[in-house]
């Protein structure tokens, strides 16, 4: 019902001027200095090899006199990278070959299905050598939440005994609603509740396990808020528990975005993660399912991964998926380094002018959440005018309509209704640059300026 | 922009017009688990329907959630007015506290400049104030709802759709190809989801007194569940056998009586209407208007009265006595097409 107008005849006069020109500097000089330029630094060359220079977004179309397109590159700020992150251009070049030989059905009977099929075979030993597992506890998925459901109901479902279920209020809609389901079809649904910081109590979660419990799910890291939890405490204090035959899962979604996972050391039978949060493609994910545990289907077909999930498979984002995780391994010391280091400096600036922001979870979380409350000011005023800004934020927690919602991670952990109103979340990831977490406080003061 | 045809083509000029725009969705309500609706407004087809409108103008586009500020001044007022025997307009209530105050407040801490809707009414300058008129669609005018706005709301407001008419929107919406340019036009109050009787045993039961239903001379000749169910002028659904057609006359919560009488005992001589405010600021200096007193009736000749300084009541007294006044409704006043001002009938006077 509403639009709100802004100033003068800004895009009008852009659509009738021949040339069209970018009006907004661009915010970043050192990226100016990457794009391209003859004799650039090591350090530089290096960058475009991880395509940190290349991301940026075609965001305004138009035409000049002559009719002829014109697509600006507008380089945005993102820091929204808990959302999704932008592919690797490894990943798409290796991805886009593929696209050409290798779109054959592994299942089938000929060279151009075994082709498909010793692609996806050997993806899934790639993803099995990251994660210190044998190849085949290794099942592709069609993303986190399917990974999660299938984690959930799969092993709550599973065998004769129909067990029950013990979550934490703070996990992702995927484990929560997937246990929520299940406690409406008559499955023992036990949520551990969690500390201001986010955290469950290990001993907690380990005395609502009964020799009935079928499944513990909490999750390494927490997608809002970064807060890591205690998993291989979990795990140990789980399986000292008498009596308990419950398999162990965790969401590592987030987590593996910044930290080495190995599923011995975490002690867990599954594990969940998702392609497109370390610069792999959207809508494949991976469950690690330890060898023995026996999952009951959620999704019915050909019995495609061992039964565990049905549906031709996805060749190319399985592909895709391998390459981004050996990646994200790979850069892992620049990435620490690179993504602290961009942290550290928007928060110290931050907080230096502001000194009433609060950071959620602080002494408990991953490197690449800063989750911050405002306090007094709505975050969907504060992420509009940082979008104007192009600085892409997130409230963390968003209905359907895209409206901002109050998070229910925010309020397991005892913050107000207000409090959630006022908290935006600013997520780095493998494009990040130490001076974005500069120009990002900058860019946020600015937002501010007469809001607080 | 509610994902209807009315706000989107009000974008689409706007954009065209030379404006930086930007696109805004009001969430105004959830189910009681927080799920969006599926039917009425802010269902989330809606939000899809204006992003993509706004994706096709290029122009950024936010979901703003006001769910608490809706509840607490539209919706819970709606049922307490139902239960106290009176007839709200709900979308006055939205105008006055959600769109043309916290929006026009959240729109300012945005930098723009204007608050554009697409609702079917004229603001025009007029040498040092702001005139409000009827749309140019007579139709579809909606300057009965938007009776609240004064000279610093009307200053910073644009209703560019009011100055054409309903087919000459679509006619745009379809040469700008935008998806919704078909969409059916909505009548039911946003929150709703059917009758609105049923919403309110809903969602106050404790208000459904069954109670008595009389006769002008209160002589019982029925009994019914509640006044809520009721609105003065009502003729359907009393469950009376008479001879002659019966209209509610009037509702007594107290006692949870209805009252029903003849056609001739529902004319009423005046109104008292209260918290009267003027677009100009003062009231006019001619005490004759026309006043309109239902969304979509037709503007009578009345003669104004101030109940006294200080106050804002005023008492409107009809020249030819009217029927069809409400309680709770608003009662809205023009100089032809030309809103003065208006505000809440509070009381009739037969």
């Amino acid at each position: 019902m509403t639009v709100l107008c802004r100033g003068k005849a800004v895009h009008q006069t852009l659509k009738e001027t021949p040339e069209c020109r970018p009006t907004s500097p661009d915010p970043f000089s050192t990226r100016q200095s990457d794009r391209g330029r003859a004799g650039s630094s090591s350090r530089e060359r290096a960058d475009q090899r991880l395509g940190l220079s290349a991301f940026t977004f075609p965001s305004k179309v138009c035409e000049n006199r002559e009719g002829r397109q014109i697509i600006w590159k507008r380089t945005v700020l993102y820091l929204d990278h808990a959302a999704t992150t932008p592919i690797r251009p490894e990943v798409r070049e290796t991805m886009s070959a593929l696209a050409d030989r290798g779109w054959g059905n592994p299942t089938g009977f000929h060279a151009s299905a075994r082709a498909a099929k010793n692609a996806l075979e050997e993806a899934r030993e790639r993803v099995a050598a990251v994660l210190g597992c044998r190849p085949l506890e290794v099942v592709f998925t069609g993303g986190g939440t399917e990974s999660d459901n299938l984690a959930v109901k799969g092993a709550a479902m599973s065998g004769e005994r129909r067990g029950g279920v013990v979550t934490s209020a703070a996990e992702h809609e995927a484990v929560l609603s997937a246990a929520d389901f299940l406690g409406r079809w008559g499955w023992k649904v036990d949520t551990i509740s969690v500390d201001s910081d986010g955290l469950v109590d290990p001993s907690e979660v380990a005395e609502a396990v009964t020799s009935q419990t079928a499944v513990v799910s909490v999750m390494a890291v927490n997608n809002e808020t970064g807060a890591r939890q205690p998993v291989r405490k979990i795990s140990e204090a789980v399986r000292n528990r008498s009596g308990c035959s419950a398999v162990i899962h965790t969401d590592a979604v987030q987590a593996f975005v910044s930290e080495e996972i190995r599923v011995d050391d975490l002690g867990v039978d599954l594990l969940s993660l998702a392609g497109h949060k370390f610069g792999g493609p959207t809508g494949v994910g991976v469950l690690y399912v330890r060898d023995g545990v026996a999952l009951e289907p959620i999704q019915h077909g050909g019995g495609q991964e061992l039964g565990r999930r049905s549906g031709t498979h996805h060749v190319l984002g399985a592909v895709g998926f391998a390459l981004a995780m050996e990646l994200t391994a790979s850069d892992r010391t620049r990435f620490c380094r690179d993504v602290s280091e961009a942290r550290r400096r928007f928060e110290f600036a931050l907080l230096d002018k502001v000194p009433e922001v609060v950071i959620t979870s602080h002494s408990v979380r991953t490197i690449h959440h800063s989750h911050l409350r405002f306090p007094g000011v709505a975050n969907q005023t504060l992420l509009a005018r940082l979008d104007r800004l192009e600085l892409a934020a997130s409230a963390g927690s968003s209905c359907q309509s895209g409206a901002a919602q109050v998070s229910h991670v925010l309020s397991a952990m005892g913050v107000s209704d207000a409090d959630a109103r006022s908290s935006v979340r600013f997520s780095f990831g493998w494009t990040t640059r130490p001076s974005e977490g500069t120009r990002a406080a900058e860019l946020v003061l600015q937002a501010l300026e007469d809001l607080l | 922009m509610s994902g209807g045809v009315d706000s989107s083509v009000a974008a689409a000029l706007m954009d065209q017009a030379g404006h930086e725009v930007t696109g805004v969705t009001l969430k105004l309500w959830q189910g009681p688990g927080g799920e969006a609706p599926t039917h009425g407004c802010c269902t989330v087809s809606d939000s899809e329907d204006a992003r993509r409108v706004a994706a096709r103008l290029d122009i950024p586009y936010y979901v703003f959630d006001y769910t608490d500020d809706f509840a607490e001044a539209v919706v819970n007022p709606f049922i307490s007015e139902y239960r106290s025997g009176r007839t709200p307009n709900p979308c006055v209530e939205c105008n006055r506290s959600i769109k043309f105050s916290i929006l026009l407040e959240e729109a300012a801490r945005l930098e723009c400049e204007l608050l554009v809707t697409g609702h079917y009414a004229r603001v025009s300058p007029e040498g040092n104030r702001w005139r409000l008129r009827r749309g140019v669609d007579r139709d579809k005018d909606q300057s009965y709802v938007l009776h609240m706005l004064g000279q610093e709301e009307l200053s910073r407001t644009r209703f560019p759709v009011g100055e054409m008419t309903k087919a000459e929107t679509r006619r745009i919406a379809a040469d700008l190809r935008l998806r919704n340019a078909n969409k059916r036009d909505s009548y039911e109050i946003c929150f709703v989801q059917g009758d609105y009787r049923d919403f309110i045993a809903e969602a106050a039961p404790e208000a459904h007194r069954p109670g008595l239903i009389v006769d002008t001379s209160q002589q019982p000749v029925g009994k019914h569940r509640g006044v809520a169910n009721f609105t003065v002028g009502q003729r359907r659904g009393l469950g009376v056998a008479a001879g002659e057609p019966r209209y509610v006359v009037e509702l007594d919560p107290r006692t949870s009586t209805v009252v029903i009488g003849s056609d001739r005992d529902l004319q009423t001589r005046a109104i008292e209407v209260e918290n009267v405010s003027w677009v100009t600021g003062d009231p006019p200096l001619n005490p004759t208007c026309l006043v309109q007193i239902r969304a979509h009736g037709e503007p009578v000749e009345a003669r104004m009265e101030h109940a006294g300084l200080g106050t804002n009541r005023w008492t409107a007294t009809f020249v030819e006595p009217e029927r069809g006044a409400a309680p709770g409704q608003a009662a809205v006043f023009y100089r032809g097409d030309e809103v003065l001002g208006g505000g809440r009938i509070a009381r009739l006077l037969r």
